[in-house]
């Protein structure tokens, strides 16, 4: 290892941009000539609009342009698409009504947008917006998925009856039904999984500009795949042929899921900028990144373990509905069915396993992948099952996963819910996190807490995700619209730098600095001479984005099939250039030795000779520059377990995380430092979902109540505690490099993990976020009724 | 949300019931009020400039008047729209009682609000809502006062002239009219607050309460 190469902790090297002010994000870019967009928004969450009247709004000064929905529709373009058809248990492809880019007859959430001001100024915009007249005529609304599916529901769609979107379902139901009527134990549990507000740090943008001389549409914007939105609005929506239509990504302030998605606001401005022949500029406020994002999970759930008298898990039912919000988002139908119960299995040999999901709509913000997408929804039925029966069957929660496990000698395992994981060593993982927390002199931490009048408890999340998304066959069976595969480029300037092209994004995560190190070990090349290019479809040839925990596992494995490339043709020079046998050449770190002798070359000697043919082999073409593709051939598994520790002050219900052990699998590992870095931040977003965050729409009146942050609580640093973090390594088996990815599991682990831990501390079972008057209100209903 | 409260005007119901005709009052009265303006006997239109915590918007609001019970009380229900700020929408119960010192009114608002007012201000909006109908009465219980020092408690000018001068009383009281209330028992129409007068001392407080903060 070097001090640059895999495996070592370098600093990141976009940080000093970052931290000093010179990120270039899209907000920062200023085209010659730009308008602004501003967007009016339905302030009713079911409505028809009877009619929108912008004769005002028009004349206002400074307006350029006041459009609606009927303007779209009359130009003909597409709508936002979902891109995953689940089909259900009657043989049918979900239904996915319409997504109008703009509101045309009706609006669904509080939020949509009815019309798009463009001026010549933010102030003007906004000033000609309260001029829009619209005739709402309100409808009743239901934001609540088992109100949305009960009958008498409000209709949102006139193409879903019902509300209901799909009724799917995974796993044999009748060897479900034998397990559980053999079982001398059965543990249900009913949980709710709160929606989230994704909150990334930077509001979505965009910026549409058209060359009406090429007739070229450039669209910058916040997108965590900017190759994945240039081939939706070019096929589906059809604003520029794909040659037509470049996206530019630029530095994104974090996505977790919310950027990957193609929302209508962005199409929007893309499309006023072409009819217009103008840049149009739109940044989101914070309030309509609360109200416009695709918010996370959302489920409500029946979820039932059926063991045996030994304590072994004989059969697990889970029965979930899913809040798609009023549109299907991108991949909205992928997360709580192919991402979710797919994973129901958790880490465990589950004999059989049955799994219903119906997902709906409501007049709520759509719901799509938000850190885990679908993985933390999963994990959280399993492990509060686990605990739960742990607890009923009187055996030690650690000792009841222990005996559950799938062994080491069990792999690869294919469970019943399609998934065939190639790798892993739960037990390891385990063992060293209860070494970690000292889980033997628990008893005695409890007993000292108690004497200080707070409740101590205990928790375990044994996590497992699938991740690497995704092998595109695999994927395209289930229904996925796309191929799931990465593409990278890797090309040697003449002078011995190189530039490396990647269809992965980096939005927080660090790519520059651990593909960096990537090349550095497989190239030889200084750690300074290597830059790293995304995030533009135009200098980038293709790509399929960063979501998933992907980018090292599929986009990197891309950049090493790239390298071999380079060392491939390598070779035939070196061997040119020493005269030898190409057979006989040997590479290593960066340098080309003839076999059994001292005669060597280097790459930067390799690659000069290589642009500057002058003695150069016959039949190979000049240039050292390298593309590859890669189709993973099976998800990557992740795995450990968390266990977090609390303290709950009975008399205020104050939850004090007093100590949390994180110990992860994720193969091999490039950069611990950046790693370490990821699981604190998946952790403290699972944390904020378990302890603060919920984002709550008035059942009756469908109004967003949580919609700023006085009202939706984000993490502080003092609400997290100091997180110990170990790792261990069963290199995955199906990449190269043995990697597996690390971006999501803190976020998977976390909630059940905390949750766990506080039902130990107060004995009772309540749904997230464990505020502190509903662990209040629990201990003191336990108290009273124990009196 | 939800909103119940009582205000007593120290004034003779004579001086209340002009003073409440006095659009220069209502505006002077009512914080941001830039009109108010009466388009039939049970409908009138207010445009308001009002904040809610971090939310400021000029509402154009409308409000009709139902269930007619003079002079026990009504309910009124009205809507206010913001523009990008959201709406209001809600209805009131109002209940009137002669007292000593004045008259004394009982309100109880039920009303929802949207966009952003309910994005931002659903949790500052009760607060609001009561600060902006201590300001109302304080402002016009203050004009009262200098206009009627010591008049407060004096007999009420003949009623029935009043009523005489409001030929809305007529025209909108709906059908039959309930049985009198046992007390107090002077004639409903006659010894209690003229319809009109009540009617207005509704309409500003909750233009203020529905209209405005919902």
């Amino acid at each position: 290892m070097t001090d640059t190469g895999i495996g070592a902790s370098v600093r990141r090297k976009e940080d000093r941009r970052f931290t000093t002010g010179k990120g270039r994000y899209t907000d920062d870019i200023h085209r010659p000539g730009q308008a602004i967009g501003y967007f009016l928004r339905s302030p009713h969450a079911h409505a028809n609009i009877k009619g929108i009247d912008t004769t005002a709004a028009k004349a206002a000064p400074g307006v350029v342009a006041v459009l609606t929905g009927a303007d779209y529709a009359a130009d003909g373009f597409g709508n936002p698409i979902c891109g995953w058809t689940v089909t259900g248990k009657n043989g049918e492809g979900h239904i996915a009504p319409p997504h109008p880019t703009i509101a045309v007859d009706k609006v669904r959430q509080v939020g949509d947008a009815v019309a798009l001001i463009v001026a010549e100024t933010l102030d003007k915009a906004k000033d000609a917006a309260e001029l829009v007249e619209v005739d709402y005529e309100e409808l009743p609304a239901v934001v609540n998925i088992a109100d949305a599916l009960a009958s008498g529901a409000p209709q949102i769609h006139a193409e879903a009856p019902g509300n209901l979107c799909f009724d799917w379902d995974i796993g044999d139901k009748a060897a479900t039904e034998k397990a559980f009527s053999a079982a001398a134990h059965v543990t249900t549990l009913e949980l709710v999984n709160n929606r989230l507000v994704p909150n990334a740090m930077e509001p979505r943008a965009a910026i549409g500009e058209y060359d009406s001389g090429s007739e070229e549409i450039t669209l910058y914007t916040t997108s965590q795949n900017p190759h994945v939105a240039r081939l939706v609005i070019s096929a589906f929506v059809g604003l520029a042929p794909e040659n037509k239509l470049r996206v530019i990504a630029p530095d994104v302030g974090g996505g977790f899921g919310s950027k990957i998605f193609i929302y209508p606001d962005e199409i929007a401005v893309a499309w006023a900028a072409r009819k217009l022949d103008r840049p149009v500029k739109w940044t989101a406020e914070r309030s309509e990144s609360f109200l416009t994002d695709a918010h996370g999970r959302d489920h409500i759930t029946k979820a039932e373990l059926a063991t045996d008298k030994d304590g072994r898990i004989l059969g697990l039912r889970v029965a979930t509905l899913a809040n798609f919000g009023a549109y299907l988002s991108t991949f909205a139908t992928a997360v709580p069915t192919y991402l979710y119960a797919t994973l129901l299995s958790g880490q465990y040999a589950i004999p059989t396993i049955y799994a219903e999901v119906k997902g709906g709509f409501t007049n709520t913000s759509p719901v799509d992948a938000y850190r885990g997408a679908g993985r933390p929804e999963a994990t959280y039925v399993v492990e509060r099952l686990m605990e739960r029966a742990a607890r009923d069957l009187g055996i030690d929660p650690a000792e009841f996963r222990r005996r559950n496990f799938i062994g080491t000698d069990q792999f690869p395992y294919q469970t019943p819910v399609i998934l065939n994981y190639d790798i892993g060593d739960y037990g390891a993982s385990l063992d060293k996190a209860l070494e970690m927390i000292d889980y033997g002199n628990f008893a005695g931490r409890r007993a000292a807490s108690e004497r200080n009048g707070k409740h101590r408890g205990i928790g375990f999340a044994a996590y497992i995700e699938a991740c690497g998304i995704a092998p595109s066959a695999a994927v395209g069976s289930l229904g996925a619209g796309v191929g799931l595969w990465e593409s990278a480029q890797v090309r040697f300037n003449p002078t011995g730098s190189v530039t490396v092209f990647t269809g992965s994004h980096s939005h927080g995560q660090g790519h520059e600095t651990t593909f960096a190190q990537l090349i550095c070990d497989r190239l030889g090349v200084p750690f300074e001479s290597i830059e790293i290019v995304h995030g533009d479809t135009k200098e980038v040839p293709f790509g399929m984005g960063t979501y998933g925990s992907r980018s090292l596992a599929v986009g990197g494995t891309a950049i090493a099939k790239a390298c071999t490339k380079i060392v491939d043709k390598g070779k035939k020079i070196a061997a040119h250039l020493m005269e030898a046998a190409v057979d006989d050449i040997e590479y290593k770190s960066g340098v080309f030795k003839v076999a059994g002798t001292d005669r060597q070359t280097t790459m930067a000697e390799v690659a000069f000779a290589a642009y500057v043919p002058h003695n150069f082999p016959e039949g190979v073409e000049p240039g050292l520059n390298e593309s590859a593709f890669y189709d993973p051939l099976n998800f990557t598994f992740p795995a450990g377990t968390h266990i977090a520790e609390v303290e709950v002050d009975p008399a205020t219900g104050t939850v004090d995380i007093v100590d949390w052990v994180a110990v992860d699998d994720f193969g091999n590992v490039i950069n611990p430092m950046i790693v370490e870095g990821q699981v604190h931040g998946g952790i403290a977003q699972g944390i904020g979902q378990a302890l603060l965050e919920g984002c709550v729409y008035d059942r009756e009146t469908g109004q967003l109540l949580s919609g700023s942050y006085m009202d939706y609580a984000m993490p502080r640093a003092d609400d997290l505690p100091n997180f110990r973090v170990g790792l261990t390594n069963t290199p995955c088996t199906h990449n190269e490099l043995g990697v597996k990815g690390c971006g999501e599991a803190g976020a998977i682990a976390a909630p059940a993990a905390l949750m766990n831990a506080i039902t130990d501390a107060i004995g009772s079972e309540i749904d997230m976020p464990a505020t502190q008057e509903k662990v209040w209100r629990a201990v003191q209903s336990r108290r009273m009724a124990a009196e | 949300m939800k909103m119940t409260g009582e205000q007593m005007v120290p004034a003779p119901r004579q001086a209340v019931w002009e003073a409440l005709n006095d659009p220069a009052v209502l505006k002077e009265c009512i914080s941001g009020c830039e009109e108010i303006e009466k388009t039939s006997d049970t409908e009138m239109t207010a445009s308001v400039t009002a904040k809610v915590g971090p939310v400021k918007a000029r509402f154009k609001g409308s409000v009709v008047l139902e269930d007619l019970d003079p002079p026990n009380g009504y309910t009124i229900r009205g809507e206010g729209k913001g523009g990008a700020a959201g709406f209001g929408k809600g209805a009131a119960r109002v209940a009137l009682a002669e007292v000593d010192g004045g008259t004394q009114m009982s309100y109880d608002v039920e009303a929802s609000v949207g966009g952003k007012l309910a994005q931002i201000g659903s949790r500052l909006i009760d607060g609001t809502a009561q600060k902006m109908a201590d300001d109302f009465f304080n402002r016009f219980n203050a004009i009262m006062s200098a206009r009627h020092a010591g008049e407060a408690s004096a007999p009420p000018p003949e009623a029935a002239s009043a009523a005489a001068e409001t030929p809305e009383v007529e025209t909108v009281t709906p059908t039959p009219p309930p049985p009198a209330p046992p007390k107090p028992a002077a004639a409903p129409s006659a010894g209690g607050l003229s319809t009109g007068t009540w009617l207005l001392i509704g309409v500003v407080v909750v233009a203020l309460l529905i209209l405005v903060f919902a």
